[in-house]
């Protein structure tokens, strides 16, 4: 109890001395002298979130390109710790991972999550459906890695199994397997788990979008005998091309960030690591920053061209409307 | 930026009376209508099913006793009902460094989480406002700039960051960010939410109609009193919706968490523990339910509670990088 009121004492001050900053500016910005007023003003409101980003962010960014070229003593090596991560075989592991990552789980999440939204598609209970599958949006990745090493749980073929995948395995008279230890397959059971937290956020925004398809097309299609499939296909596709991009940009966006799932269940061990494990795993535990930060700068350089692509899309859309 | 109309359900609704060929549809397309729909809805019944499934048996699981969730499977509740609060009381009481602990690190995940998100949501609004509303020179660019700065992966900043925190921000014993206390933690999350703040914030308040500033302009009012009387109160629905994302999003994370909580019972948040109890002992099963149970508690209040501003604030942040 004494831990949590001291706690709770550290959050008062913290939100104190928050509010008296912001205090202090606004009554700068209010007692202003009448010359130079609207630019103090200006300046007051801009100046605390760009004083962040510029102290926390860019110039980081500007720091952490330079480090990618020096080496675990912050002595100068130029390219080398790019020439090892595109070399050495458990570096190679890392980049072929993140690859089959950043291929199946948008592919598979955006179109289990359209299948779903077109199912559910003013079903009963569509809004009970649609939590379900949504609800593992909100859960950590943390969280849901030990909800899936538990489906995943391996005992040995003379015990009793607790994990639901082997069991399934035995009654259908298989071993038991150990599907995180098990290379290269244990990478897809590692990619089922961001399937499984992704297909709800596809789910959706692709559903609203399905019922922003103005009501005329749809009963046109089906006026005309259109079959489920060829509505599905010449009305529904279309009509949302929009929002799918957004959906599978958005998505492989953060799957090439993708670091808690593969941190918590295997420690990018047994051949899993991905970039964004690595990362950290050289900067903060091997003591490679140098390595650490070209792989963050790597990292940029894959989430760019999805993020230029997005954005020009919608500003194309913007002129469209 | 939401591409996605939100609720259209209505217009969606056919009207069947103005319609007279939907009357009497042929008797043959009805049943092959229905025909379809049950196959639909069956996939999406088993989708939801695999879907669920997972963090059921985890549920069940936490409130067995430990001998049965190690010995077999939860779906052996059905013929063997045993049902203990144990677990739950083993992972929260503070007993010693071996123990969980959990509560202790619950009311961490709350003390960083709550100030993180009140800090970018003023920051980010104040900010916003002037991006709107201000005039000065450069405006556009400078907008561009910070929305530019989503694409920048946090793993770019963390080294130096950490560097900055540690070292430059220390005059001897004197740390204006001390370790083993929330500040870090608060102000890295800051910055790192603020891009996205700034920019969905800026596109609500932007949409504030000209005339109820103008008016307040005319009646001498600064900025200071038309964004705290005026915009604020306008946009309290978007700063909700961006507080929740925001609010899941701290409280899921874990990486940040790592580089700079340091990781004692005294600053770390709840994921991190948990992470780390898969590490040390991945075989407790016991605890881990629980304890995976705990930390998934708050984010699943908020989304069964919120569900309506989680949407909302899902959708107009497809762009998140």
């Amino acid at each position: 109890m004494e831990d949590i009121a001291e706690k709770g004492l550290q959050v008062v001050i913290g939100l104190a001395v928050f509010a008296a900053i912001i205090g202090i500016i606004m009554l700068i910005v209010d007692r202003a002298p009448k010359s130079g007023r609207e630019k103090i003003q200006i300046a007051g409101f801009l100046a605390p979130a760009l004083v962040l980003l510029a102290v926390g962010l860019v110039f980081p960014a500007l720091q952490t390109s330079y480090l990618s070229l020096t080496n675990r003593n912050g002595e100068f090596v130029g390219l080398e710790n790019f020439v090892w991560m595109f070399t050495q075989p458990e570096a190679l592991v890392t980049l072929r991972n993140t690859l089959i990552w950043v291929i199946l789980v948008p592919l598979l999440a955006s179109s289990v999550g359209l299948a779903y939204a077109v199912f559910i598609d003013r079903a009963r209970g569509e809004k009970a459906l649609k939590a379900l599958v949504f609800m593992p949006m909100a859960i950590s990745f943390v969280g849901a890695g030990v909800i899936w090493r538990f489906v995943y749980a391996y005992k040995g073929p003379e015990q009793d199994q607790i994990g639901l995948l082997n069991q399934i395995l035995v009654w259908a008279g298989q071993e038991p397997k150990q599907f995180l230890l098990d290379a290269p397959e244990n990478t897809l059971f590692l990619i089922a788990v961001m399937i499984w937290i992704q297909t709800g956020f596809a789910m959706v925004v692709l559903s609203a979008a399905i019922k922003g398809i103005p009501t005329e097309i749809v009963e046109a299609a089906r006026l005309d005998g259109a079959s489920a499939w060829q509505q599905f296909r010449n009305v529904t596709i279309p009509t949302i091309r929009g929002s799918l991009v957004v959906v599978v940009t958005t998505i492989t966006i953060g799957t090439l960030k993708v670091f808690d799932i593969v941190r918590t269940m295997t420690a990018g061990q047994y051949e899993t690591s991905v970039v964004a494990n690595e990362m950290y795993t050289q900067a903060f535990r091997a003591g490679e920053p140098g390595r650490g930060a070209a792989l963050a700068l790597v990292l940029f350089l894959m989430v760019l061209p999805v993020v230029v692509f997005n954005a020009r899309l919608l500003r194309k859309q913007k002129e469209i409307r | 930026m939401s591409t996605v109309p939100l609720e259209n359900k209505k217009n969606l609704q056919p009207d069947v009376k103005g319609d007279p060929t939907q009357d009497r549809p042929p008797m043959q397309r009805r049943v092959k209508q229905r025909l379809t729909s049950r196959k639909a809805t069956a996939a999406a019944v088993i989708i939801a099913v695999i879907w669920t499934i997972p963090t059921f048996g985890l549920l069940i699981s936490s409130f067995r006793p430990e001998d049965n969730i190690k010995g077999n499977g939860w779906w052996n509740v059905l013929t063997d009902r045993q049902f203990t609060l144990e677990n739950y009381a083993d992972v929260l009481s503070p007993g010693g460094s071996q123990s969980p602990n959990l509560l202790s690190y619950f009311v961490n995940s709350l003390a960083i989480v709550i100030p993180g998100t009140v800090f970018t949501l003023v920051l980010g609004s104040m900010a916003a406002y002037m991006f709107a509303w201000g005039r000065f020179r450069g405006k556009d660019n400078l907008f561009i700039f910070v929305f530019a700065l989503q694409i920048v992966p946090l793993q770019m900043a963390l080294i130096p960051l950490l560097q900055l925190f540690t070292q430059v921000l220390t005059i001897g014993d004197f740390q204006l960010l001390p370790s083993g206390t929330y500040a870090q933690l608060w102000v890295a999350h800051t910055i790192f939410g603020l891009p996205l703040a700034i920019f969905l914030l800026h596109n609500f308040i932007a949409e504030i109609p000209g005339e109820v500033i103008e008016a307040a302009r005319v009646d001498g009012a600064g900025h200071s009193t038309i964004f705290w009387r005026i915009i604020v109160p306008l946009a309290t629905p978007a700063l909700a919706s961006f507080g929740i994302f925001q609010f899941l999003w701290l409280w899921n994370d874990l990486l940040v968490a790592l580089v700079f909580s340091g990781g004692g019972a005294d600053v770390a948040p709840i994921t991190q523990r948990l992470a780390e109890l898969q590490g040390s002992r991945g075989g407790e099963w016991q605890r881990l339910t629980a304890g995976a149970f705990v930390s998934i508690i708050v984010p699943l209040a908020v989304f069964f509670g919120l569900q309506r501003y989680f949407v909302r604030g899902l959708l107009a942040g497809g762009l998140k990088g």
